[in-house]
């Protein structure tokens, strides 16, 4: 065999050298289509209450840190009124619907969005911060799918409990966070309405503006009144909510702590509550992986939504073997990561939600710097105003890093190493939380095992942070309770009694 | 009456002597003295005493949901076929010591009729829940055609340790109804006895201790409810709590407000029979009694459900 | 001697969608539209040729647009053997190389002998740059050493002219055997790794071509050697051309981004690439009625 030569370069030097600096120009999404009012009431019995300065809060576009709009925030006389209409839609006319009818009055939510996906995802990207990249091809074509699913379930309950007959809750109180706001509200509302329940929705202070629009589609569908009401403000609207005596079921997505806190409000009380919570996901990545795209499955497992994400991959559990050559990658990969503007469409990473959660990441970070841990950033300038964080590796933790132990929502990446099979499972199980977990190898045995010793509701195999209403979704242990899409997802919604002669 | 049937039970022992039978905890495969050294006298109707009973406490409940915990593993990874096989045998130990439970129950009040219906509504409970084992999956699980190139699944899987906590009665159907769905779904747990008729679940430690099942799998306690139920809701190791619809209020509402310290999931089914209900109509309440825990959702409740995605590419 | 390393096609697909998200637009665009016709190797390899189509190719290299000033020559023309030497005197003066086909092109199915002796007939005709197929029948019964001798000689018989190795990644089977082939190319020597003769369907796309980048950039860390890539066949569009671009500033950095490291082979691209330009100058969607064919 012909022994390798490392052939002469120096001619390509010689050559007439071309001075190239190719970055990428600005590339704004017009937003001249996305028209917002400048202040809102509440969505109530299917028109909007008028907007009361007297209770009213600020909306803050994150990326400039400037007023966006103004919302209602609502009283415990609001959230009353709120629920009797939707106890009066599920006792009249909702509740005498047959699935059908549900199901088209759904099917019809599912297109008007899709018609209107453009609109809706840059009024998400300016009210949350999220690059309109990801609330263009992700959030809104998502929450369209996640109204077309479950519109079809509408008309097909009998096939979906096998021996058994649903029927719906009643009226659902129903508390979605900041990080994926309409996504989330078609994670509530579609399985609820399929099944024929009511809802009353109170999206996060921070991120209102899509939920509100929202409410413009169902006047336009024609929805019935009182089968969707929002009621916009913080924790003191969503404690009214949850406590209210009249509702039936509490769907809460949001950090664990609330989440312990409304179970506790609930104890002694008939109430059906799914919830989902917080997390702390493993990124297991063995060295016979596909690494390229290992990586680039740890770029869409931590800086997705800028880490604002319950199930991200944010522990990295890497084998020894290939750890320097994977932060190797990552870091050169991190490179190629724009940080800006979330309504440019070659931003990858938006604006973090608000100030107070910035407060958090930022804390976080300097906590896991004074524990010992070396602190590796994406290069490049922020924008001057907003709230920004850049992608940030942290190496040099162990497990009993507050950094690793603790959920910080934010772009930030512990690493850690391992050794064996059994120590990775260990380490990926050595959490209160349980959500999702990947694991990434090229042996197939290897995954099932894995797989099945992994304590989460979710476990991506050579890949990350994928989402389809037909795929269940939800947590083990202190993430929750329940699971939202596929089949799985009614469940939440209905009650069922037998069908009698099973036996 | 009651005094007539103690004496057919002395009679029956009389070839060995009449020794009676001291009743412990059964916890890790094994048959432990309460760490706390109490004890509680069970009586029967008359108020005669029968045996005395460990009034168990928290350090109790923490033994048990250690051996729980620890053994979990184990029980979680036997194939679907092997489970279904320990739990059939369970039955077929039981099915020999029917008259044991007879007597026992016959003792605290039972009518023979009732008695023996109720033994035998537990064999069919144990044999559907072992059929199950093997087919839950597949009614359950499901391949999920996501709009992507991924092939999806998702089925269920252990929820971990859980704490049961049985009704008064119906004894043994009542404890049955709410374990079986729990040993098929994989789970391990920790069993707080009836505490006015513990004898059939001490007894059925004994069908467990001579049946294939590992130890660790199934821990009963026996005990005072007030002091059992907050411990075992309070446990940062269990996953799980699932008692029955009659339950007292005050109970269910320690349940749930302590279960949120780690997001337990609490469940209740309905098993519960009277005493005087059972008695004067066996047949029929305890017909209805297994319709109702002949319930596959019962499964359902008591696992969780794994979604997993793998793409699909040459 | 080469390691097999997985790859996971939809992982790279996905990398692939998002790197097509990136939004191109004014003074970047203008700057890639330059860019890439700096970078074409403008392609006639028909058994039609003749010295009048190689002549008008080469005139068409030299002065893609003379309506606009400034508009910039392609990197090569790129021809079979018998018609180097009319190319190599038509572009005598300027910098534009000449590029040929050989080894038995575009099958590889003869003779090491034959094949060396295709390289040094075009390379004594005058030929800059040689772009030759490996042995994809040999290549995929597992007969490595065979194709890495191969490649090896021929880059002996190159001399100072360059070496272009074509994998033909349509005929591979498999994004790790693409990746496998393209550690041997450039192991075995090879200045340019390419992925299509254009002869076989489907040609250059943008998941073959990221692994190839992928590959480059893993040798370029581990022995320092910038190895060039050429992705030939099937790109029409400067839309594609632009997507290309941005794929090789993400993976291997904006020093890879000139005509030494790399091409699109093409033909029909210039003429879009030009169309574009003038859009961007004047705002007005073009007709090839006013851009010659070549």
């Amino acid at each position: 065999m012909s022994q390798m030569k490392l052939h002469d370069q120096s001619d390509r030097s010689t050559q007439k050298s071309i001075p190239i600096d190719w970055s990428y120009a600005e590339a704004p999404e017009n937003t001249s289509h996305a028209t917002f009012l400048k202040s809102y009431g509440l969505f109530i019995n299917g028109s909007f209450t008028n907007y009361d300065e007297s209770q009213s809060f600020n909306s803050i576009n994150p990326a400039n840190g400037e007023v966006l709009y103004r919302c209602t925030e609502a009283s415990e006389i609001d959230v009353d009124i709120a629920v009797k209409a939707a106890r009066a839609s599920f006792e009249g006319e909702w509740g005498n619907f047959s699935g059908t009818q549900r199901s088209h009055y759904l099917y019809r939510i599912a297109r008007m969005l899709q018609e209107r996906a453009r609109e809706f995802a840059v009024l998400e990207s300016m009210d949350g911060g999220k690059p309109i990249r990801e609330s263009r091809d992700i959030d809104i074509p998502l929450a369209a799918a996640y109204f077309f699913y479950y519109a079809g379930w509408a008309d097909k309950l009998p096939y979906a409990f096998p021996g058994k007959s649903s029927k719906p809750l009643g009226v659902c109180a129903q508390i979605i966070p900041w990080n994926f706001p309409l996504l989330m509200l078609a994670w509530k509302i579609a399985p609820a309405l399929a099944c024929g329940n009511t809802v009353v929705l109170k999206p996060a202070e921070t991120t209102s503006l899509t939920a509100l629009k929202f409410c413009e589609l169902l006047q336009d569908i024609g929805l019935p009144n009182g089968v969707v009401n929002i009621v916009t403000g913080a924790g003191k609207t969503g404690e009214y909510l949850v406590q209210h005596p009249d509702i039936d079921k509490i769907a809460f997505t949001g950090s664990t702590g609330v989440g312990k806190l409304i179970q506790q409000s609930i104890a002694k009380r008939q109430i059906s509550a799914t919830f989902e919570l917080g997390g702390k996901g493993a990124f297991i990545l063995f060295d016979d992986a596909a690494l390229n795209e290992a990586v680039e499955g740890i770029i869409n497992a931590i800086f997705f939504n800028q880490g604002h994400v319950c199930c991200a991959g944010s522990r990295l559990l890497v084998q020894e073997g290939v750890a320097e050559k994977v932060i190797d990658l990552l870091k050169n990969r991190m490179q190629h990561l724009i940080i800006g503007d979330p309504l440019d469409k070659n931003t990858d990473i938006g604006a973090v939600n608000s100030k107070t959660q910035l407060e958090t990441i930022q804390r976080y970070v300097a906590t896991g710097i004074k524990e010992g841990a070396s602190c590796y950033e994406c290069s490049g300038s922020l924008p001057n105003s907003g709230y920004y964080f850049p992608p940030t590796l942290l190496t040099g933790v162990s497990q009993s890093s507050t950094v690793v132990q603790e959920e910080i929502f934010g772009p930030i990446l512990t690493i850690q190493t391992f050794r064996t099979t059994d120590e990775a499972i260990e380490k990926a199980n050595n959490t209160p939380y349980g959500l999702a977990n990947g694991i990434w190898t090229d042996k197939g045995s290897k995954i099932f095992y894995v797989g099945s010793k992994l304590k989460s509701g979710v476990v991506w195999s050579n890949t990350y942070n994928k989402f389809d209403p037909t795929s269940p979704f939800g947590g083990y242990k202190e993430s929750g309770k329940g699971r939202e899409g596929g089949i799985s997802g009614l469940h939440a919604y209905v009650k069922l009694v037998n069908n009698g002669g099973m036996n | 009456m009651a005094e007539e049937q103690n004496k057919d039970l002395t009679s029956q022992s009389k070839s060995i002597n009449s020794i009676p039978k001291t009743y412990k905890n059964y916890i890790n495969g094994e048959f432990p003295r309460t760490e706390s050294g109490r004890y509680y006298s069970v009586k029967a109707q008359s108020g005669k005493h029968i045996a005395n009973l460990s009034l168990s406490t928290k350090k109790d409940i923490r033994n048990a949901v250690q051996a729980a915990s620890k053994a979990h593993a184990f029980w979680a990874n036997k194939t679907a076929y092997n489970r279904g096989q320990i739990i059939y045998r369970i039955a077929e130990i039981l099915f020999g010591r029917r008259e044991q439970f007879t007597n026992e129950m016959v003792l605290l009040g039972y009518s023979r009729e009732a008695a023996e219906e109720e033994i035998h509504a537990c064999i069919e409970l144990i044999i559907y829940f072992a059929g199950w084992a093997d087919k839950i999956g597949q009614v359950f699980g499901s391949v999920n055609p996501v709009a992507s190139k991924h092939f999806n699944f998702s089925r269920q899987e252990p929820m971990g340790v859980v704490g049961i906590i049985c009704p008064e009665t119906p004894s043994l159907l009542g404890m049955l109804g709410l374990l079986m769905p729990n040993m098929v779904a994989g789970n391990s747990q920790v069993i707080v006895a009836s505490k006015q008729y513990p004898l059939s679940a001490c007894t059925f430690a004994e069908v467990l201790a001579t049946s294939d099942v590992p130890a660790g799998i199934v821990n009963i306690i026996t005990g005072s409810k007030s002091d059992l139920i907050p411990s075992i809701s309070k446990h940062m190791d269990v996953n799980l709590l699932v008692g029955d619809t009659s339950l007292d209020t005050d109970f269910q509402f320690t349940c749930e407000l302590e279960s949120a310290s780690n997001m337990k999931r609490v469940c209740y089914w309905e098993s519960f029979i009277s005493l005087d209900e059972l008695n004067s109509r066996p047949d029929e309440t305890i017909a209805t009694c297994l319709d109702s825990l002949k319930d596959p959702y019962h499964i359902l409740y008591v696992q969780e459900v794994k979604t997993t995605w793998h793409p699909v590419s040459e | 001697m080469i390691d097999r390393i997985p790859i996971d096609a939809v992982g790279i697909q996905e990398r692939v969608s998002r790197i097509c998200t990136r939004s191109i637009k004014k003074e970047s665009k203008l700057q890639a539209l330059d860019l890439a016709l700096r970078m074409i190797d403008l392609t006639t390899l028909e058994g039609s040729d003749s010295d009048g189509k190689v002549r008008q190719l080469c005139n068409k290299a030299l002065r893609p647009y003379t309506k606009l000033p400034n508009i910039p020559s392609v990197a090569a023309v790129c021809v079979y053997p018998n018609r180097v030497a009319l190319a190599k005197k038509i572009l005598e003066d300027s910098s534009i190389s000449v590029a040929s086909v050989a080894t038995a092109f575009p099958s590889g199915m003869s003779s090491l002998q034959i094949k060396l002796d295709d390289v040094h007939y075009a390379v004594s005709e005058g030929a800059d740059e040689i772009d030759m197929v490996i042995s994809r029948g040999a290549f995929l019964s597992g007969e490595y050493a065979r194709v890495y001798d191969e490649i090896a000689h021929i880059k002996e018989a190159c001399g100072s002219a360059h070496l272009k190795v074509i994998l033909e990644t349509g005929e591979l089977g498999s994004l790790e055997n693409i990746r496998m082939a393209s550690d041997l190319a450039m192991k075995a020597g090879a200045d340019f790794i390419k992925t299509s003769t254009g002869k076989i369907s489907p040609a250059a796309i943008m998941p073959v071509v990221l692994v190839m980048l992928q590959a480059i950039r893993d040798n370029y860390n581990s022995t320092g050697v910038k190895v060039g890539m050429k992705p030939a066949g099937g790109i029409r569009s400067s839309k594609q051309a632009i997507q290309y671009l941005v794929m090789v500033k993400e993976t291997l950095g904006i020093e890879w981004l000139h005509p030494s490291l790399f091409r699109f082979g093409a033909s029909s691209l210039a003429n879009d690439v030009l169309m574009q330009w003038v859009k961007e100058k004047t705002g007005r969607y073009q007709s090839l009625n006013y851009f010659s064919n070549d």
